[in-house]
């Protein structure tokens, strides 16, 4: 039996570069293996390792929605070897891209049911694929919200597609940031997301909630929606631990037995409450 | 009094609130433990087959946190002591050091320095019949010794991380931004690794050879820095450990060095 | 049902030279520079004489510490992939004990779940194993309390079993059949040999460990095991079922190599994000996970233990952290 190589990357090409905030860029992709692009597909939720040859690999959520077909996008921040690697990239260079990898959102389960989105900083990424796929399939769907918190102005990402959302009636979205993060001319809301979100008051009724963000507006977000009636079941959010192979050998992304790359990295609060808290 | 008593007594009195000691390990070796109550105090031992250096654990975040410590201290933990108060790692008020047969009471770095002057330093057996078997070597035959012997490095870091002087929060192995020196144990990471290493250890190992000790692959690693420290010993006419007021031999200027380059 | 044979010791020449002259390496634990260390021998005069154990495991022999995944060339605006081809020498691996020869059951648990890894894969292929039961024992050995046994044949493909002149050899695969092949004069008709092997006692009740992990994660026990702990990877890089590794890359302007090594969950940078944020902080969350890797979680997702108390890393360990004594403690109540 001839196995073939799991470790090797699909080369794609920087189709577009978006720079969406301080050391946060957006890189669109295309396969330049056709064959390779034919066969490609992925869900909502999932992500994929990014190499930047010569320095490495890193692990992204994909950003786009399946339903934009010919490409994908990622979008991260600066902050170790490969992401360095990644920001110095120009359009028209070259990365390796292994994926898609883990589970995904069980957004046709939602069907008929209010959505809730609540998240912060560089953490809109792997929700905005929800968003997207959701948006793409609006009449699924009843009441869209997406609460939004960054530290600054300057932080928020995506800032074109947020005017977008506004503009739209079947969405509702609040973006605030930080005390002290607003800028002259804001006109967005100013505070911390758990209490934005305590004050808005999402109904837990037919509602399900997708949490993503830094570890501590997780953690004070939570109770807010266990206040409001949330049940955890109702409650999605993706874990981000460190991963080097994203195929379910290396070792390093378990919180207790699950694997973040393989069971992960998409969890309900009710999954996660029965795992130890390694994330 | 014995070792088991005294620290009972510093414990009860919250002069210290740990005793760093040995106990019986297994297969006949003793093993580092950590007494916090005084009826613990009787798992202590302390004789000639307590070889690890337990400085190792006083710039700990465990160990740390817990305030003063009694720490019982061989020749070679004594110096460790003194030299990471030298590097100001560890404070005076901090440390309390059970020498002789442990009950010996140094709780200041003169004190350590006083005690120190009595004792001479001597190398095991095994370490003197390779420094013999090297002594006769020339250059290339020294350097197929050591690639030999490195080529069996698997990169546990268990020599790094049992060095009474390897307290650094993030070690220059662990830096990728840049990468000074490859991940992976092959023959270049391997050599590398412990030139680096032999090198941040020059003028501040204070010869316990611990590292040499932790190798679980039997690597004399110990040899290479000892032998960094000998050169520096030369050159500079101080040894690591000897005082807790030492500069750093090879980052400390004096205009009358004598390398002019310097100068 | 194993064909059981005798094998004079003076036969071991004669296999040692079929295996070769079939173009196989023969890895076997030798003694040089006063360490057992497998390495490749001619003859059965260079294997080690009274060894307990190797240092490092068995598992070198299809996970080396480090194999290449890939190369690659960068150019402006261009990369060129070349695949790599997994080395994979077909090899006897001669003299390994019971326990290791188990481990590859383990190490094949997480490489070909859900996907296949053909490094591993390749070389597990090429690979034959003859191992030799155990007639010496020493305190760190627990195989018995984790479903082995010092004359456990579950991972060999020929065991042999000294006895008085030479061995009785279990041929117990296709593989250990096609390896008797290459030297039927060696392996004599079975005289009725009785298979004596050291006695191992258990030492601990692992199914208990194993239910008893599940309500301890919380439990002061791991602090207070853990705090000598080093953090060191010795451990984990001589554990013949540890399979841990990181993925490094080595490049120049031109062009580089995607490396796989070993790695250890017992180091801090193990499970650190590049934001500084830290699931396993401390030394006793990372001693946890080991344990709880091995006992709970192999169990859990494999259906068998990811370890076969073969006790290196006790012996390896610099401050004597004992397993057995550690599971042991954590087993009771």
């Amino acid at each position: 039996m001839t196995d073939t190589n799991i470790y090797l990357p699909h080369l794609m090409r920087i189709a577009k570069i978006t720079e969406e905030a301080p050391a946060v860029k957006t890189f669109r992709l295309e396969f330049m293996d056709a064959a390779a692009a034919a066969a490609f597909s992925f869900e909502t939720g999932q992500f994929g390792l990014y190499s930047a040859f010569g320095e490495g690999e890193s692990t992204f959520c994909i950003a786009s929605s399946p339903t934009r077909k010919g490409y994908i996008e990622c979008t991260f921040r600066e902050a170790g070897r490969v992401t360095a690697a990644l920001a110095d990239k120009e359009e028209g260079d070259v990365v390796g891209f292994r994926g898609p990898y883990g589970n995904r959102f069980p957004i046709e389960q939602w069907k008929g049911k209010n959505l809730v989105f609540i998240a912060g900083g560089i953490a809109l990424p792997p929700l905005r694929s929800v968003i997207w796929n959701c948006l793409d399939l609006r009449d699924w769907f009843k009441d869209i919200t997406i609460v939004y918190g960054a530290r600054s102005v300057a932080d928020l990402v995506y800032k074109d597609e947020l005017k977008e959302w506004e503009a739209r009636p079947d969405v509702n979205l609040v973006v605030t940031v930080d005390p002290g993060g607003d800028v002259p001319g804001w006109t967005g809301k100013v505070g911390f997301v758990p209490p934005v979100v305590e004050a808005l008051n999402p109904s837990p009724d037919n509602t399900i909630a997708l949490v993503c963000g830094p570890p501590i507006m997780i953690k004070l977000t939570l109770p807010v929606l266990a206040k409001l009636g949330f049940p955890p079941e109702a409650i999605f959010t993706t874990l981000e631990n460190r991963m080097k192979c994203g195929l379910g050998k290396c070792g390093r992304c378990n919180t207790g037995s699950s694997y973040v790359c393989k069971d992960g990295p998409v969890y309900t609060l009710e999954q996660l409450n029965s795992l130890p808290a390694e994330y | 009094m014995d070792l088991r008593e005294k620290s009972r007594q510093l414990l009860e009195s919250g002069d210290v609130k740990a005793v760093i000691g040995y106990e019986q390990g297994t297969m006949g070796a003793r093993r580092p433990a950590f007494v916090k109550k005084a009826e613990k105090a009787d798992r202590l031992v302390f004789d000639e087959a307590c070889a690890q250096n337990l400085a190792t654990y006083l710039t700990r975040p465990e160990i740390r946190k817990l305030g003063r410590v009694a720490i019982t201290a061989r020749p070679d933990t004594l110096r460790a002591i003194l030299q990471l108060m030298a590097e100001r790692q560890v404070k005076e008020e901090n440390v309390l050091a059970l020498a002789g047969d442990g009950t010996v009471e140094l709780a200041s770095a003169q004190a350590i320095e006083e005690h120190l002057a009595t004792s001479a330093k001597e190398l095991p057996a095994r370490d003197r019949e390779i420094l013999e078997r090297l002594s006769k070597m020339d250059r290339a035959q020294r350097w197929a010794f050591w690639q030999g012997e490195l080529s069996r490095c698997v990169k546990c870091y268990a020599c790094r991380n049992s060095c009474p002087m390897c307290y650094c929060g993030h070690c220059t192995m662990d830096c990728n931004r840049p990468q000074w020196v490859p991940v992976a144990s092959h023959a270049l990471g391997n050599l590398e690794y412990h030139m680096v290493r032999a090198m941040h250890l020059a003028g501040r190992c204070v010869e316990c050879g611990d590292c040499g000790r932790a190798c679980p692959v039997g690597i004399p690693i110990h040899l290479l820095t000892f032998n960094c420290e000998e050169s520096v010993h030369h050159q500079f006419g101080q040894r690591a450990g000897a005082s807790s007021k030492l500069d750093y031999a090879l980052s400390t200027f004096r205009p009358d060095d004598k390398e002019t380059f310097i100068r | 049902m194993a064909d059981n044979f005798f094998l004079p010791q003076a036969s071991l020449d004669t296999l040692f030279a079929a295996l070769a002259k079939d173009g196989r390496r023969i890895l076997a634990p030798t003694d040089r520079d006063g360490r057992t260390e497998l390495n490749p021998v001619d003859k059965p005069a260079d294997v080690a004489k009274d060894y307990l154990q190797t240092i490092l495991s068995a598992k070198e022999a299809a996970f080396p510490k480090v194999e290449r995944l890939m190369s690659f060339t960068t150019g402006s605006k261009s990369v060129d992939l070349v695949d790599a081809e997994p080395h994979a020498l077909p090899t006897v691996l001669f003299g390994v004990r019971p326990c290791e020869a188990s481990g590859f059951r383990a190490l094949d648990a997480v490489f070909n779940w859900d996907t296949r890894d053909r490094f591993f894969n390749a070389r597990m292929e090429a690979l034959a194993v003859i191992g030799v039961a155990c007639t010496r024992k020493d305190d760190a050995c627990f195989c018995t309390s984790v479903g082995g046994g010092p004359g456990s044949t579950a991972g060999s493909d020929i065991l042999l079993t000294p006895v008085d002149g030479g061995f009785l050899a279990e041929v117990l695969t296709e593989k250990g059949k096609a390896m008797a092949a290459l030297a039927p004069e060696a392996f004599k008709a079975d005289p009725g040999l009785e298979k004596k092997v050291v006695d191992v006692p258990v030492a601990f009740d692992q199914p208990g460990l194993t239910r008893r992990l599940k309500d301890r994660f919380e439990d002061g026990i791991w602090v207070e095991q853990s705090l000598r702990c080093v953090g060191c990877g010795a451990c984990a890089y001589v554990c013949p079922t540890c399979v841990c590794f990181d993925i490094v890359e080595e490049s120049d302007a031109k062009g580089g190599h995607r490396l796989r090594t070993w790695d250890s969950c017992g180091g801090h940078m193990f499970t650190l994000h590049a934001s500084g944020h830290n699931p396993r902080e401390t030394q006793a969350q990372r001693w946890r996970q080991r344990v709880y890797h091995k006992f709970s979680y192999y169990p859990e997702r494999y259906d068998m233990l990811g370890c076969v108390g073969c006790g290196k890393c006790t012996r390896a360990c610099p401050v004597d952290m004992n397993l057995q004594e550690h599971l042991a403690e954590a087993a009771q109540a």
